[in-house]
């Protein structure tokens, strides 16, 4: 026997199971990690869409505002990253309702739906704004 | 008198069975068409007034549109920081008073939300 921990069970001397920095990163695995990201931000995001539906019930001084900072070039990255996220975590939601079903489990057909829905996320964010350009 | 196995059916380690799970999926199902149209309510709004867009706000399937959306996503909102909570804060104190505050974050976005949209619709 080599060295014991103070609990006397070597405990600290088990093999642990390998953990994230052990695999290559795979599109599925980044997929789901970015999942929880996009999920977090669109929690905090919620945040600018109900201030901006507050400004409009208080009045129009606060309305204008709202109009204005969401207007600026800051706001608009914010909101373009936004409008990203939103896409990104919607088809990865609706990934996720065809695996509930059990199809397209494989590893091969996973992987090309994971990068389906990140390519998807992109296209849906560039059209909206392109179409929003368009409707101002 | 009831059997251990009545007692236990359906409800598993966190006595709400597959609650958690089917609440989240039954939101995400409700949001994929919700949030399409709270996009394109957002591009027809770009550029409006504060009487243009409290009019459209009024319409009652627009307003109906607004307050599913916040409502059915920040009950989305709370079932997926939960999971986050309860998979990386350990400590027993942390974790409740993190389960606490995003009941009650979720809970005032959606009731600061249904009320802006409530008052626009009756036209505050």
């Amino acid at each position: 026997m080599a060295e014991i921990s103070e609990a006397g069970n070597g405990a600290d001397k088990r093999p642990l199971s390998p953990h994230l920095q052990i695999y290559k990163p795979t599109i599925t695995m980044t997929m789901s990690i970015v999942h929880r990201i996009t999920g977090a931000g669109l929690y905090f995001g919620t945040l600018i869409l109900i201030w901006w539906l507050a400004s409009a019930a208080s009045g129009p001084e606060a309305f204008d505002f709202a109009q204005d900072v969401l207007g600026s070039i800051i706001g608009r990255l914010v909101l373009f990253g936004y409008t990203w996220a939103l896409f990104h975590h919607m088809l990865g939601g609706i990934r996720h309702f065809i695996w509930d079903s059990g199809a397209m489990l494989d590893k091969h057909t996973a992987s090309k739906v994971a990068w389906a829905s990140l390519a998807g996320s992109v296209v849906l964010t560039l059209l909206t704004w392109i179409v929003g350009y368009a409707a101002m | 008198m009831r059997t251990p196995l009545s007692r236990v059916r359906g409800l598993g380690s966190a006595h709400e069975g597959t609650g958690h799970f089917w609440k989240q999926r039954l939101t995400a199902v409700a949001n994929v068409p919700l949030v399409l149209g709270f996009v394109w309510f957002v591009i027809c709004a770009l550029g409006s007034t504060r009487a243009e867009f409290a009019a459209s706000a009024g319409n009652p399937f627009v307003a109906a549109l607004l307050i599913l959306f916040i409502v059915s996503g920040v009950v989305h909102m709370k079932l997926g920081m939960q999971v986050i909570i309860e998979d990386y804060v350990h400590g027993e104190g942390a974790k409740l008073a993190a389960l606490m505050g995003n009941i009650f974050f979720c809970a005032a976005a959606g009731l600061v939300g249904v009320l802006a949209v409530l008052k626009l619709a009756f036209g505050g």
